[in-house]
């Protein structure tokens, strides 16, 4: 046993995967100790905030301290933040319009678009084709520019609560800073927030575990079917293995995805928990462990330290246990490991079509990503919502299939390359 | 060729049993689970439809058509009767529109996409394996981790990346649906084209998922292949190596063919799934909006319809296998 596991540990894809794995358990496990928040309350009023350090306005208006930077740049970056994209599409087009050559015009430069735009821009200047309502956009276009560049100083005022009249508070100029640490709430939101305005990542972390609990659960249940039936079918033999093999060759070709949209269907969404889910797919996917077990029992069966135990008296379950079992260990933990992975992705695929657990207990890898494609994170362009999951389902099954990989050819050395 | 026959016929037997089974199982299955289907049904389109003649007209269809009323082995009865003539009642979500009518403008599509993408994606991948397990070296050590990761990828997450990559980024092809929205299907160029541009994405991400699998499968089965007794024999006769692959690779085919067989189930599962996020007018779409609609009798139609194409694909390919594998012909001719 012991020089197995050693053995195991020194195959290098199955380190590879099981390293990323673990990573995975330890940030699963690690996360909620460091943000204890529930993963489905709604913190954010709208979809999809993109990823980033939110800074609270008021706070920061207010901060103990102001201090006065005089930053050079600070002006021009102002500007091009304000500046949208169909703006300076605009000042392109007038720009090309009036005559100006296209490679001197770099919309990205906001500083020699601007002086472009305040050297040439005339509004009396007709240019042929440009309808009178286009031209009077171009004005307000120039007059909104104007307003950009020129800064004055902000009032901060307070409503009186007696009379109503407004009261100066204070003066915000552009040369004032706070200090990030000094302001009382800033968030930092890694992964955004998803369309209901929750938190990604804390969200994320809680449907990792939740996946991962609901891949275990059936990759165990299935393995555990699998492999009673396979040694059924395998040791006994005869009309159980006949009939045994009966059910695994029809279930082997009904598409065990079909059979998991019925019984979920059925189900109705209510009784739709993560664990039903979990069970369902484990009940439906016990196939291919039954063949892989019965193949191997069979070969097993007639060596002879099985049959010197069955001279010696020993009953089947001590047979079992003790004869067979040890042999075939290594290919269940290997069916184990593909049955959790494939779960995992069975219970995306179902939550996609609308037959994953039910919404409102806990989030689920495959919840989601039904979530972020029915709100059309995908076609938005908001890859917050949608990477980050697939992400972690690609890890999941790829370190898992590596770990695989690895004990396949720790246990069949002809693999070997 | 008796062999064969007697092959075949076997096959045949499995088709017919496992259809009969999977049939049996496509009925009761919802029947067997707690509640009343069609009382739970009644409760919904309470709550879901505007239309309330509608609502009325479909329920006494629905328990007129599937006998809800009777006891459970007649209406099995109704329901294998009216399955044979093609009825499978109105759907509820698309009310006045039959469910026959529904599946049979999506069936068509999921046909059209998934099996030319499975054939295509199993025949690159299967090539590629095979070249791997020969050049070795370069080839194989960029080309197999690169299969490992997409073979677990998946396949509606290769879907929502080639989408985002190639639709909304780049904006070479058509983010969403069959063909384009502003067209109606006739057999102008126009049409063509765009059903043709809007296939592409679905189609490689489909073709894709399957690449991966294949040429892991087919790579180590041709390593197998290539140390086997009879190459070195081959060799010390002096037989050309070109012949020698030639072999080999055939060998090492075969059971690729039994594995094609036995993962169309999966891989047909998978690609429905990748359907709904291109929003193509498959199976896969149809399934989905009948969950949303609590369409009952669109989703046990549409499974039974999934279950049927699995089954005759897995025939079709055992048909072939049989032609394809001398030692079936042999063993079955031995008899």
């Amino acid at each position: 046993m012991k020089h197995t596991l050693r053995q195991v540990f020194r195959s290098g894809k199955f380190l590879f995967g099981f390293s990323i794995f673990v990573g995975l358990l330890l940030i699963v496990i690690i996360y909620p100790l460091l943000v204890p928040d529930d993963p489905l309350r709604i913190i954010g009023q709208g979809t999809f905030f993109p990823p980033g350090i939110y800074v609270n306005t008021y706070d920061s208006v207010n901060a103990a301290t102001k201090y006065t930077l005089n930053l050079p740049e600070a002006d021009v970056r102002r500007i091009e933040s304000r500046l949208k994209q169909e703006d300076r599409l605009a000042m392109r087009e007038w720009l090309t319009a009036a005559g100006i050559p296209e490679s001197e015009i770099d919309i990205e430069d906001t500083e020699r678009l601007l002086t472009l735009w305040n050297n040439n821009f005339d509004p009396k200047k007709s240019i042929p084709g440009m309808t009178n309502a286009r031209r009077n956009y171009f004005i307000r276009l120039n007059n909104a520019l104007k307003g950009l560049a020129t800064s004055g100083d902000l009032i901060l005022a307070s409503k009186q609560a007696e009379s109503g009249t407004l009261e100066e508070t204070g003066i915000i100029k552009d040369t004032d800073y706070v200090n990030v640490s000094e302001v009382a709430n800033v968030r930092v939101l890694v992964l955004g927030t998803d369309n209901f305005g929750r938190d990604m990542l804390t969200e994320l972390v809680t449907a990792t575990r939740v996946s991962l609990q609901i891949g275990f659960v059936a990759g165990l249940i299935a393995t555990l079917i699998g492999l009673t039936l396979g040694l059924l079918a395998g040791y006994v033999g005869g009309l159980v293995d006949d009939i045994i093999m009966f059910f695994t060759n029809l279930f082997t070709v009904i598409p065990g995805f079909v059979l998991l949209i019925l019984i979920s269907y059925s189900i109705g969404q209510e009784q739709r928990g993560a664990f039903t889910v979990a069970t369902v797919i484990g009940f439906t996917s016990w196939v291919w462990t039954t063949r892989a077990v019965r193949a191997q029992v069979v070969s097993l069966r007639n060596r002879d330290h099985v049959n010197l135990s069955k001279l010696s008296g020993h009953s089947i379950p001590h047979i079992i246990l003790h004869d067979i079992l040890p042999y075939i260990a290594s290919y269940v933990v290997m069916a184990l490991i593909l049955q959790i992975s494939s779960g995992i992705l069975a219970e995306a695929g179902l939550s996609i079509l609308g037959l994953g657990p039910k919404t409102t207990e806990v989030p689920t890898l495959g919840l989601m990503m039904r979530w972020a494609m029915i709100y059309q994170a995908h076609i938005q362009g908001n890859w917050w919502a949608y990477l980050p999951v697939l992400v972690t389902i690609a890890l999941i099954t790829f370190s898992m299939n590596l770990m695989n990989t690895g004990l396949d050819q720790v246990f069949n050395p002809a693999l070997r390359d | 060729m008796k062999g064969y026959w007697k092959y075949f016929l076997n096959k045949l037997g499995w088709f017919v049993i496992t259809f009969i089974f999977a049939f049996v199982l496509n009925f009761t299955l919802p029947r067997l689970m707690p509640g009343d289907p069609v009382a739970a049904i009644v409760s919904r389109l309470a709550q879901g439809m505007s239309n309330a003649t509608g609502v009325q007209a479909i329920y006494q269809q629905y328990a007129e058509l599937f006998g809800t009323n009777r006891p459970m082995h007649e209406q099995f009865f109704i329901y294998v009767r009216n399955v044979f003539r093609g009825d499978f009642g109105f759907s509820f979500s698309q009310y006045p529109r039959p469910v026959a009518e529904v599946l049979g403008a999506s069936i068509w599509w999921t046909i059209a996409l998934q099996f030319p993408a499975i054939l295509v994606g199993w025949i690159i991948g299967n090539t590629l394996g095979a070249l791997a397990a020969y050049l070795k070296g370069g080839f194989d050590k960029v080309l197999m981790p690169v299969s490992i990761f997409v073979s677990n990828f998946p396949p509606f997450g290769m879907a929502v990346i080639l989408l985002a990559v190639f639709g909304v980024t780049l904006k070479w092809f058509p983010i969403a649906g069959g063909y384009g929205f502003d067209l109606i299907p006739s057999f102008s160029w126009n049409f063509i084209w765009s059903v043709f541009v809007h296939y592409q994405l679905p189609f490689w991400s489909i073709v894709l998922i399957a690449i991966g699998g294949q040429a892991i499968g087919m790579r180590s089965m041709a390593i197998y292949e290539l140390n086997a007794d009879y190459v070195k024999f081959s060799r010390f006769m002096g037989i050309k190596d070109r012949k020698i692959i030639g072999y080999v690779f055939r060998n090492a085919m075969l059971p690729q063919i039994t594995g094609l067989a036995l993962s169309i189930g999966t891989m047909v599962g998978g690609a429905l799934v990748a359907e709904i996020v291109f929003s193509y007018p498959g199976l896969g779409y149809t399934l989905m909006n009948g969950v949303m609609g609590q369409d009952y009798p669109l989703i046990s139609a549409a499974t039974l319809i999934i279950t049927i194409m699995v089954l005759t694909a897995n025939f079709v390919i055992e048909i072939l296998y049989g032609i394809i594998d001398p030692r079936i012909k042999a063993a079955q001719s031995e008899q």
